[in-house]
């Protein structure tokens, strides 16, 4: 399923920019690196499904 | 603008997962069904999102968000008026004739309800556009990164040429896309849409989020920005009171009708998307299910130009020190009234460009970059060049995919080949889209050389889609139109929007390629005002005379017509699903959100 390489994207850009993040007082690096990563794993799961 | 190892990083990993899914479907592309209609198999998700982002070339993302500086919140015109009712019209009324008449493309639909020379109008003419669009993205994106000086520091850091930076973003661009394409045919290209597609929403609502955060969210908009820039429809009781220049019968006639209809019902490009679809019900809600998002769009792509706008250069961020980082030799920029808009810099003498009566001109082209190096660090700018790298992409692959499918269907196997094998049109279409990125390689160079030209060429092509709409709603929907009348019709639309562009000016503009060349009877308030009445023109001369003709000449016996026109179809049959899910209901439910918006943005 389509969903399956496009959560493994998302999860994998969100991994690096989370662990870059660990330009308005945010850290925005690793609040969306933390969603691409969750919304990665849902796409994963979604595509995975039996 | 020095991009870091992480952005570099984000970068590959895109590209490698693009070319991924192009080698993921190298094998199951063995026929040329399987090539030019990805084996018409597709869900309606993928092709519904695959409708949406083939359409995201070079002019929507920098485009919209230009024209968002410039108009206003009015820009969601393009897209609340000018695509979301003409694609509820598609796939609810149209879809069924262009998919139940197994018709492989939109110019063979043409042949099937009309006759050879209409197709052959409408391919060649198609075939051509594709590849000066296909160019056109190409070289607007190498000429951002050259622009934005992505590549220096790596070419300096192994002892390049920099002046090489433009022929290796073009070379790399359609390298990237040809492999994918030559893989996996239009499954590719439509799967690759479908990932490109989420990569621009994650490049983008981090961007508009911060943006919005620092100018004080809507309200704080509307409080620093003049209230014609935040309404939707004030001010279009006159063309001369809106940021346009247009009135509101050119707007919803010109745009909302004939344009739109025109590109969204009748451009192979979108429509092919909707055909790989794997049922009939499937591909009604194709385009329904495209609407959602295309909906929404307007908040990622039309709001950062309003941003820019509103957003005064702080001290910790002032235009200067962003604009510079583009590059060395730009000069020191003050954003002064027009927030992080900064001006436009002559490339030969390096001045700030200045209009007729000496005021320096804003280059709202670079709102996007603007925004993307004020406010990401290192790591969001990979993911936000990344994304707007996919839009261009997205564009470039979607026309291509078009022109091989027209190229081996409409003009090979019609007029050159007829009787082959399957095999042979299957390689047929993998040299048409070797040479169709060629083509569009060479486009990209010819647009660098001759600006002119590309204006030129664009105009020829406006002239000619003006007025197709006409000749489908009444191949469609009358049964009593013939080919003569539709191909008299469209000649006659083509010039009626030659002819007009050639007696009308927009104001200020001197004759030329942007009117006036005829002899001058009319000045528009804007060059916007003049491209909707064109358009209104020639689809009125197309629709009368292709009528006028049609019942002057033979129409063809009802038993050829079944499946091509409305009265002749059997309603289609709806597959058992949820009541929510159905066409009609999608279609109920963008119909009343888009009244909701329009209310909202009153």
């Amino acid at each position: 399923d389509i969903r399956v390489p496009i959560g493994l994207m998302f999860a994998l850009m969100g991994a690096l920019l989370v662990g870059y993040g660990v330009r308005l007082g945010l850290n925005i690096n690793l609040i969306w690196g933390s969603v691409l990563l969750v919304c990665g794993a849902f796409l994963i799961v979604l595509g995975t499904r039996p | 603008m020095t991009l870091s190892a992480l952005d570099w990083t984000l970068i590959f990993v895109y590209f490698a997962f693009v070319i991924g899914v192009g080698v993921a479907l190298k094998r199951y592309t063995r026929t040329s069904t399987d090539f030019f209609q990805a084996g018409r198999a597709l869900p309606a998700w993928v092709c519904g999102l695959a409708f949406l982002s083939a359409n995201l070339g070079a002019q929507e993302i920098i485009g919209m968000g230009a024209s968002g500086a410039k108009y206003g919140i009015a820009t969601s015109h393009f897209y609340w008026v000018g695509a979301i009712p003409a694609m509820v019209f598609l796939g609810i009324f149209m879809m069924p004739f262009y998919y139940g008449s197994r018709a492989r493309s939109v110019p063979e639909y043409l042949r099937l309800r009309f006759d050879e020379k209409t197709r052959a109008f409408n391919a060649m003419s198609f075939a051509s556009m594709t590849v000066f669009s296909s160019g056109i993205s190409m070289y607007a994106m190498a000429k951002l990164l050259q622009l934005l000086h992505v590549l220096d520091a790596p070419f300096a850091a192994l002892g390049l040429d920099p002046s090489w930076i433009f022929h290796v973003c073009i070379v790399a661009s359609a390298i990237i896309v040809l492999i994918y394409i030559l893989l996996g045919g239009l499954s590719s290209a439509i799967y690759n849409e479908v990932l490109q597609f989420f990569l621009i929403v994650a490049g983008f609502v981090p961007l508009v989020y911060l943006g919005l955060r620092n100018a004080g969210g809507w309200s704080g908009i509307r409080q620093t920005l003049p209230p014609d820039l935040t309404h939707l429809w004030r001010g279009f009781g006159s063309a001369s009171t809106n940021a346009m220049g247009v009135d509101a019968f050119g707007l919803a006639m010109g745009l909302g009708f004939v344009l739109s209809f025109g590109y969204w019902c009748t451009d192979f490009l979108v429509v092919q998307r909707a055909m790989a679809a794997h049922s009939m019900t499937a591909a009604r809600r194709v385009p329904l299910i495209g609407a959602f998002p295309k909906m929404i769009f307007p908040f990622l792509v039309v709001m950062p130009g309003l941003i820019a706008l509103s957003v005064h250069p702080s001290a910790d961020a002032p235009v200067a020190a962003i604009i510079q980082s583009l590059g060395d030799k730009t000069p020191v920029i003050n954003g002064g009234d027009a927030g992080l808009i900064p001006y436009k810099v002559d490339e030969a003498s390096n001045q700030i460009v200045r209009d007729s009566e000496g005021r320096p001109v804003r280059d709202y082209d670079l709102v996007i970059p603007v925004l993307l190096l004020r406010y990401f660090p290192a790591g969001m700018l990979g993911l936000g060049l990344t994304a707007l790298m996919a839009s261009f992409m997205s564009g470039m692959a979607g026309n291509v995919t078009a022109f091989n499918t027209v190229w081996t269907y409409d003009i090979y196997q019609a007029y050159i080949r007829k009787t082959a094998t399957d095999a042979h049109y299957l390689m047929v279409g993998r040299l048409a889209t070797f040479f169709g990125i060629a083509a569009s390689v060479a486009t990209a160079y010819v647009a660098a050389q001759f600006n002119n030209i590309m204006d030129v060429l664009q105009l020829v092509f406006a002239f000619v889609n003006a007025p197709l709409l006409g000749t489908f709603l009444l191949g469609m929907f009358w049964k009593r139109t013939t080919g003569h009348g539709a191909f008299t019709g469209l000649l006659a639309g083509t010039s009626a929007a030659a002819i007009h562009h050639g007696l009308t000016l927009p104001a200020g503009a001197a004759a030329g390629v942007k009117g006036g060349w005829f002899a001058l009877l009319h000045v528009y308030p804007s060059e916007m005002a003049q491209n909707f009445y064109t358009a209104i023109f020639a689809f009125t001369v197309c629709f009368v005379l292709t009528i006028v003709v049609s019942l002057m000449t033979r129409p063809r016996p009802d038993a050829e017509l079944v499946g091509l026109v409305h009265s002749l179809t059997e309603k289609p049959e709806e597959e058992p699903m949820a009541w929510y899910l159905r066409p009609a209901s999608l279609a109920a439910v963008i119909i009343v959100s888009l009244t909701v918006l329009n209310i909202l943005f009153y």
